[in-house]
């Protein structure tokens, strides 16, 4: 490693890391918030599951790369701009996250269910307030390979001139240059790590029953 | 019942949270990615953001900053609070200077970068962008609007069908080929031709002098270059068609870039195009074959910019790095790269105040 | 825009020779098939120790997320510029690119086997230990069997990623159909990136659902719906060890995915 060459371009990896947890992050989220009402829709509706399954499947088959040159000619977007990473990834999210909401679910036990509707919960209600609440863990363990994969898959921008932490892999491979890809993989890897941790805490706080479950046992 | 009331009031606050971070997000999403990295070029992006420079503003990108890094002192600011330089003109607007994705193509942005900010011109960059296929697009769309370029190059992109190949030809052939919104500025002296390269060794045993002398024996070879280089008509293509030479395979590498010359190297192929600024030509005894039939266009150095960026200042600025750039300027800056891993930044300052442009 | 990707896909000339469209295909599918195999060797064992012993959970999850969290990108340029020179110069970039979709094709796998082991219903095991069965047999003859619908699922799960990351490949010199989508876009010729993006496409569907099929008929009978047939005529089958499966089959689903 050379660290003089990483202290020298510190200020540029430093504005690169940020875009790459923006352009990562939000996507992530937006996916996400999205997946939800359509994932209850395929739970709910047994003949929206199929197609709603399908079409995610095949969504995910597009190569990100070609999705990034695409979406300019089909949202009117530049070419340069990071919105079109933002729809791509957005677009995947959504993909991953459909199906893992719909089994989820699909997977709470029949009998908090019934004793939903027997407290005479309306289906919303009982979805918002005891459905989902049930599923957030398989949902966020979903959620986790999402934004692992995302933030992977974000670096591949650079083919495209989006700049974030995949420039430092492209800078590599102009330079035949080991320091910056090994930099670039690190940083995604640590970008990666805290999305997981802040995933899993956030599962942790809205779900304060597990624990009380466990401290009990 | 009661703990269900709790946990409303947590699912709440947690989408709450989400949307919360969302529009921050989004919100700030303008920022980082618009604002450019280091301070000292800035009083671009965030005071002005009007007319069509907001939406591709984007690409100001986390770009590097013209003066190397012991000027830029706002590391990966958030552009809103950013101090704007000293020196930097009023009511301008910003020139945004892209670059191809090869390390020669970055450097000269890099001087023009440092030339134009030294001369109290507002600058942000966006490198590293791609093939010529792609920035001029990105240009085409306003996101850049100042590009170094190649004089044959360029020509070839807008009219595939001229046969100018002189310099003084190919400039004035390309400066009617332009569309309107974009103009060339003058051309430097500094040449970097696309070229067929062998080894030393490859040459000896097939006696390959010019690139004709290839027509027995490329039916065995493989031939290397980058994507755009297997279509353009400078290219195998062009091979075909004026020297009657066509390759058993065409393998693609990288813009003159380090699978290039490995490739080379290794015998992965036989012959490739390397730049000809390419320090390796030297330091691993590369032969580059003539071209006596001039498939390659003269390919000096030249600023492109959209009219509307070309005020007299920027114009006046730019002229004087093309009158000082020479073709051995950019090999030698190429090697201090490659050798020492300096920054691009870095070594185009120097260049700039060494020629008393900074 | 269609009607030029149509017209690109329906050109006979790109079919054929080096850069044909068969050519390149088969090379997409030699590259992941090899990769996913590699994969398979190396995670199947590891996830089924796992699974069957129950230690070192911890670290296959952990191990399995840091492998996703590696750029694709990254690895790719890193092991390419290493390959050249150091491996022989005809198959370096071939096996540097390999490589790595063997290495992000890994953490399904070994999660999937893994989740799909430890799953098995405690009943069924100790009946195969009641049956006089060693640890190794009732790996073998009860708890993988058992496990084959997420074997498959993981298998799938690697096999899409490795189809993805091939197309990437291209960008360090690898064929397949990564050539049309990276030199499309440096020839800036959409017919020719977005025809390639949609064979890429076309592979990933077409060899999932032959995976998918072959699962189907690759898992026992007493865990898919094939049962229903068989128990017209069989009944003792469905005394299966595994026919409690379908019960656990949400959670099997749902620890697969963690």
């Amino acid at each position: 490693m050379n660290w003089d060459w990483l202290a020298r371009n510190a200020s540029e990896i430093t504005s690169w890391t940020l875009a790459h947890v923006l352009l990562s992050g939000v996507p992530t989220v937006v996916g996400l918030i999205l997946s939800i009402p359509l994932g209850a829709l395929a739970s709910r509706y047994r003949w929206a599951y199929p197609p709603t399954v399908t079409i995610a499947g095949l969504l995910y088959t597009i190569p990100s790369i070609a999705l990034f040159v695409l979406l300019p000619g089909i949202l009117g977007t530049g070419i340069l701009d990071p919105i079109n990473v933002i729809v791509a990834l957005t677009l995947y999210t959504v993909a991953l996250m459909v199906r893992t909401v719909a089994d989820a679910l699909t997977a709470v036990p029949p009998d908090v269910r019934q004793a939903a509707v027997a407290m005479g919960y309306r289906p919303l209600r009982r979805l918002i307030t005891v459905e989902l609440p049930v599923a957030i863990p398989v949902i966020g363990a979903g959620l986790r390979v999402a934004a692992v994969s995302n933030v992977s898959l974000v670096a591949v921008a650079a083919l495209i001139g989006v700049p974030q932490l995949g420039q430092l892999f492209t800078q590599g491979q102009q330079l035949d240059f080991y320091t910056p890809i090994v930099a670039g993989i690190v940083l995604c890897a640590a970008i990666a790590v805290v999305f997981d941790a802040i995933i899993l805490s956030t599962v942790k706080l809205a779900t304060p029953w597990r624990r009380l479950g466990r401290a009990a046992a | 019942m009661k703990r269900t009331r709790i946990h409303i009031t947590t699912v709440a606050m947690a989408a709450l949270a989400g949307v919360g971070l969302l529009l921050a997000g989004c919100g700030s999403n303008a920022n980082p990615l618009n604002s450019s990295a280091g301070s000292s070029s800035s009083g671009s992006s965030g005071a002005q953001s009007s007319g069509s420079q907001s939406s591709g503003a984007g690409s100001g990108g986390a770009s590097s900053t013209a003066g190397g890094s012991e000027t830029s002192s706002g590391t990966g600011s958030t552009g809103a609070g950013q101090t704007s330089a000293g020196s930097t003109g009023t009511g301008q607007q910003p020139v945004v200077i892209g670059s191809a994705n090869f390390t020669e193509s970055e450097l000269i942005a890099d001087i023009y970068a440092a030339a134009l900010k030294a001369a109290g011109v507002p600058v942000t960059t966006h490198l590293n962008i791609g093939a010529r296929e792609v920035y001029l697009q990105a240009m085409h769309e306003g996101s850049i609007n100042l590009l170094p370029e190649y004089t044959g190059g360029l020509l070839a992109y807008y009219d595939k069908t001229s046969t100018a190949h002189s310099p003084t030809d190919v400039y004035a052939a390309l400066q009617k080929a332009l569309p309107a919104d974009l103009e060339v500025l003058k051309y430097s002296a500094a040449q970097d031709q696309d070229s067929v390269t062998v080894t030393k060794a490859t040459a000896d045993k097939y006696h390959l002098v010019s690139i004709g002398d290839l027509a027995p024996v490329a039916g065995q070879m493989t031939l290397g270059g980058s994507s755009e280089w297997q279509t353009r008509a400078d290219g195998p293509i062009g091979m075909t068609k004026l020297y009657g030479v066509t390759f058993k395979d065409y393998k693609v590498l990288d813009p003159g870039g380090p699978l290039s010359v490995k490739g080379l190297q290794t015998g992965l192929v036989q012959a490739t195009d390397i730049f000809t600024t390419n320090p390796a030509i030297e330091e691993d005894g590369f032969v580059v074959l003539k071209d006596p039939k001039n498939m390659f266009q003269a390919q000096n150095v030249v600023p492109l910019i959209a009219k509307s960026a070309a005020t007299p200042k920027v114009t006046s600025v730019l002229d004087a790095v093309s009158a000082k750039l020479t073709t051995a300027d950019l090999t030698d800056m190429q090697k201090t790269i490659n050798d020492t891993k300096a920054n691009v930044a870095d070594v185009a300052g120097k260049w700039v105040s060494q020629n008393g442009l900074g | 825009m269609i009607g030029d990707i149509w017209a690109w896909l329906t050109t006979s000339a790109h079919w054929t020779g080096a850069d044909g469209i068969w050519q390149r295909t088969l090379e997409h599918v030699e590259y992941t098939l090899i990769a996913v195999a590699v994969a398979a060797v190396i995670a199947l064992p590891i996830g089924a120790l796992i699974g069957h012993t129950g230690r070192g959970t911890g670290l296959v999850a952990g191990t399995a997320n840091a492998l996703r969290a590696l750029p694709s990108l990254g690895l790719l340029v890193m092991l390419a510029l290493w390959a050249l020179g150091h491996l022989p110069v005809g198959i370096a970039l071939q096996t540097a690119s390999i490589a790595v979709l063997a290495l992000l094709a890994i953490p399904p796998m070994l999660t999937s086997t893994y989740a799909g082991v430890a799953a098995v219903d405690p009943a069924a095991r100790d009946a195969a230990e009641g049956m006089g069965m060693s640890g190794g047999q009732v790996l073998l003859r009860v708890e993988l069997p058992i496990a084959v619908p997420l074997l498959f699922s993981g298998l799938r799960s690697a096999y899409l990623q490795a189809v993805a990351t091939a197309t990437i490949a291209a960008f360090v010199s690898l064929g397949g159909l990564g050539r049309y989508v990276i030199d499309g876009l440096a020839q800036h010729d959409y017919p020719k990136m977005a025809g390639g993006a949609l064979l890429v496409a076309v592979l990933a569907v077409v060899g999932d659902r032959i995976l998918a099929v072959v699962g189907h008929f690759a898992a026992s009978a007493g865990l898919t719906s094939r049962r229903r047939l068989w128990a017209k005529t069989a009944p003792y089958r469905s005394s299966y060890p595994a026919a409690s499966l379908s019960e656990t089959q949400p959670e099997v689903v749902n620890a697969a995915r963690q």
